[in-house]
């Protein structure tokens, strides 16, 4: 049985916090907003007190612990390498054990079974029909990144599709004998808002002659419930994409979203033996790209005279795994491309799982750093590789009124292959 | 608690959302980075100069203990409200009002991180030496009110060598001005200095006058690893003696680099049983020249090899085995006693071994490490809090560190300052009449001991 850690199970990691405050030089959240109650070590205070009785689930409380990004900026940087990221995941989970999940935030659990929800989300913003929003599982990740106070703002969102990815390709694609076979966990993102990116993953691979199967049968991995707390929803998808990776017969599992690659690669191997052996299996694309000599290949291509400027923004998913250099080496290895690094490209973008709906003000504060960036890279596109950065690095340029665009580096991969 | 009356003058003086007083929020200003904690009654964030003097006058005349915070990343408790009472959080005081490049001075308010201050004067090509390693958090009031150092301190000197005036709040509520923007000045007592290192306990700082330097133009690192400690030591004499001041001279123990070695893949020869972490700074000319100057006074001493970085990739490769350190005597024992001694330089080989005969007697890691060029050493007694007896062990080695210091005419802290951690012991070092000269002035500026009490000093005032 998938299983999450457990608040006391993280006990000697929180004696592990030494109250250095170096943390404060790294956290967005407490960027935007300089209270300690935003901050790895005061949070950290927070659930120390709760563990040990000093303090009730009063309001303050689940403030702090909703004003978290879960993006590892503080970990990435802590000398004593404490995950409080995962420290407020679980004590989300306390929150929603003791007090039910519709207390946490302003009624997280509620997003997943409330028709009048549904109700909201179709009549906030044309992006959305309720025809639409039908087609996306009760257990989606996107139900709980697009709950009603989330679409009724000044957002900029992408219409989601008519016709889900995974409905437009088949389930297995043949490639050459003498490549290795990977599964496309395509993640929500990709399925019902970026299908294009998808679709420029699998031009990519069937130019490398690469075997592809994308099961049907694949849920969201489960990461915007670990950011509300909701466990039980993570366990239950984690079960059912672990029946999806038993059932078929491949060498990799590839993702094109930072956020599903950590869920696959970082929080199921935490919930039981049976995850352990698909922890190493799972490969972003790019990395699996570059092991294939996919780079190489690109550089091979003439480049062209009238080249885009384009930078990078390192989603936190990967960034936190090391995961840097190979998403860099396929754009300045793209012909069409000028790659030019912005500075701060390794800080949170401000959407984090479930924070950005919660906490729009903050999160655009965030993002509000991001763009200006961004605009001083002097770049036309911002490229990354998660479908939520992609979504939220375009908001906040268009509330900083700029005209950069964001994009999937799939996409611009995708321009240049034939096909 | 306080008085329901208080907390509705003091959200009278700063406006509601400023003043803090669930449990969460008390929580989170409750601890420093001696992971003590202590619940104050009430935070309180003025936004301005006027509301810290109400927020005095109001503490004084109702006779409530006040605690001045910063970043809260003291070592030794400077910050933590051991007495209930306001924590008064000055980190909304946080702009830069003035950087003067034709006097070479700079006026900023308390709440400035010190890393932001550093890039900001570096943009117009001037330099404020002063680095404690928590420099990226910390903020400029509490390095002034602790007086930090930190590695460049060997060449340049401590934070109050770069203050020369400030505007601060009396424990009484009065708002004055000490010192100004003149390089010199010798009116009256120089209050400045006074304030300087007072630990939060005579004044709450409001504006800081800041000297500044002229940036360097360039700076070379090199690592040398030694045979001994005793070979480093020399050279750090030699080095001086030679009439080379290098910006940064740091040496990390024997016990420290077993500890890297074990911890990390860094390439730290078995040979090497010390290390020095050399920087110099300057015209970019003459940094060659004293590098191959520096490698010539040292050769002799016992030298296993020389590093030195050609790139700033190379130098950063090279600090990071001072900077791995930290996370390294985690490996060690989970806690540490980190105590930061100050001997004369040419005592440091002394004290190491002094402290080495102090490890063997209570059977307990001792590792050294810090700054050798100016004698600060920063001696981490590592314990395991789980085993019964480690901390009683720790306490008593660290009793007998600070006699060790003292006897080589050293002082039991160069960086950290007193606060509640070392209170207990300051009567080791401060003979009675210069503490009744200390609680004199205490006493006559803070006659209700409301700023900062049971800081520095062992009992009340």
């Amino acid at each position: 049985m998938a299983k999450l850690k457990s608040l006391e199970d993280f006990r000697d990691e929180i004696d592990q916090c030494v109250k250095c405050g170096g943390c404060r030089a790294y956290c967005p959240a407490f960027g935007a907003e300089k209270h300690e109650g935003r901050v790895a070590r005061g949070k950290i205070a927070l659930a120390d007190s709760l563990l040990k009785g000093d303090v009730d689930l009063e309001e303050k409380f689940l403030l702090d612990m909703s004003q978290c990004l879960l993006c590892g900026s503080c970990y990435a940087q802590c000398p004593n390498k404490v995950h409080t990221e995962d420290i407020v995941a679980a004590t989300r989970r306390e929150i929603a054990n003791r007090k039910g999940l519709s207390t946490f935030g302003k009624g997280v659990g509620t997003v997943l079974k409330n028709q009048g929800v549904m109700n909201l989300l179709a009549k906030g913003g044309g992006a959305f029909s309720k025809l639409l929003f039908k087609k996306i599982p009760d257990q989606s990740g996107l139900r709980l990144r697009f709950p009603a106070p989330f679409i009724t703002s000044d957002r900029t969102l992408p219409p989601l599709t008519a016709k889900p990815f995974r409905e437009r390709c088949p389930e297995v694609i043949s490639g050459d004998a003498d490549q290795p076979t990977v599964l496309f966990f395509t993640g929500c993102g990709i399925n019902y808002m970026y299908p294009e990116s998808g679709e420029a993953l699998l031009k990519a691979l069937k130019f490398m002659g690469v075997n592809v199967i994308i099961p049907k049968a694949q849920v969201c991995c489960g990461l915007p419930a670990v950011s509300a707390g909701a466990a039980e929803t993570v366990e239950s998808l984690a079960e059912e994409n672990l029946t999806v990776f038993q059932q078929n017969d491949y060498d990799y599992i590839v993702t094109a979203c930072a956020s599903c690659h950590s869920g696959l690669s970082q929080i199921y191997p935490g919930m039981g033996e049976e995850f352990d052996q698909y922890k190493d299996k799972v490969k972003d694309i790019f990395v699996f790209l570059i092991e294939q000599g996919f780079a190489d290949k690109l550089a091979e291509l003439p480049k062209q005279k009238d080249r885009i400027k384009v930078t990078y923004h390192d989603p936190c998913h990967l960034r936190n795994h090391g995961i840097t250099k190979e998403p860099r080496a396929i754009l300045k290895a793209l012909p069409q491309i000028e790659f030019v690094e912005m500075e701060a490209a390794g800080t949170c973008c401000g959407l984090g799982g479930t924070y950005s709906v919660y906490h729009y003000d903050t999160s655009k504060k965030i993002g509000a750093k991001k763009a200006g960036h961004i605009a001083e890279s002097g770049a036309e596109l911002v490229a990354t590789d998660c479908p939520g950065c992609i979504m939220q690095l375009q908001d906040s340029i268009n509330h900083a009124t700029e005209k950069q665009r964001a994009v999937h580096i799939l996409d611009l991969v995708a321009e240049v292959l034939p096909g | 608690m306080l008085d329901k009356n208080i907390i509705a003058a003091l959200q009278q003086i700063c406006g509601t959302d400023q003043v803090l007083t669930d449990k969460a929020d008390l929580i989170c200003y409750s601890y420093d980075a001696t992971q003590k904690q202590y619940l104050p009654d009430v935070v309180v964030h003025p936004g301005n100069v006027e509301e810290v003097s109400q927020i005095m006058k109001l503490a004084n005349e109702k006779k409530i203990a006040v605690f001045p915070r910063g970043a809260g990343t003291g070592f030794t408790g400077g910050s933590v409200p051991t007495a209930g009472g306001i924590v008064l959080g000055l980190t909304r005081l946080d702009n830069i009002l003035e950087i003067d490049e034709e006097n070479l001075v700079a006026t900023i308010e308390p709440g400035v991180v010190t890393e932001d201050f550093q890039k900001a004067v570096e943009k117009v090509d001037l330099f404020y030496p002063p680095d404690p390693a928590s420099l990226k958090v910390s903020t400029m009031g509490g390095n002034v009110a602790e007086c930090a150092g930190g590695p460049r301190c060997v060449k340049y000197g401590v934070t109050k060598d770069y203050i020369i005036g400030l505007e601060i709040v009396t424990p009484t509520g009065d708002i004055i001005r000490t010192g100004g923007p003149t390089m010199k000045g010798v009116v009256g007592y120089d209050l400045t200095k006074l304030v300087c290192g007072s630990e939060g306990t005579l004044a709450v700082i409001s504006k800081i006058i800041v000297k500044l330097l002229p940036k360097p133009e360039a700076k070379k690192t090199m690592l040398v690893l030694f045979d001994s400690i005793d070979g480093a030591a020399q050279a750090v004499s030699a080095i001086v003696r030679g009439k080379i001041i290098p910006t940064t001279l740091e040496f990390l123990d024997a016990r420290t680099l077993d500890c890297i070695r074990r911890a990390t893949d860094l390439d730290v020869p078995d040979a090497a049983q010390a290390v020095l972490l050399i920087e110099v700074d300057g015209e970019r000319e003459f940094l060659d020249k004293q590098v191959a100057r520096i490698s010539e006074i040292v050769q002799p001493l016992g030298v296993v090899e020389i590093r030195v970085a050609e790139t700033p990739a190379e130098s950063e490769a090279l600090w990071q085995i001072r900077r791995s350190i930290s996370a390294s005597l985690r490996q060690v024992n989970p806690d540490k006693y980190n105590e930061d001694i100050c001997v004369p330089r040419s005592r440091v080989p002394d004290m190491i071994r002094k402290i080495e005969r102090i490890a063997d007697k209570y059977q307990i890691p001792i590792v050294n490490y810090g700054h050798a060029g100016d004698g600060n050493i920063h001696v981490n007694i590592m314990v395991d809090g789980k085993i019964p007896g480690d901390h009683e062990k720790a306490e008593k080695a660290v009793v007998e560190v600070f006699e060790g210091a003292l006897q080589l005419g050293g002082t039991m802290s160069g960086e950290h300052g007193v606060g509640t951690m070392k209170a207990p012991f300051i009567d080791m070092e401060l003979s009675a009449n210069v503490l009744d000269y200390m609680k004199i002035i205490k006493r006559a500026l803070d006659p209700n001991n409301i700023l900062n009490p049971g800081k520095i000093f062992p009992s009340e005032v």
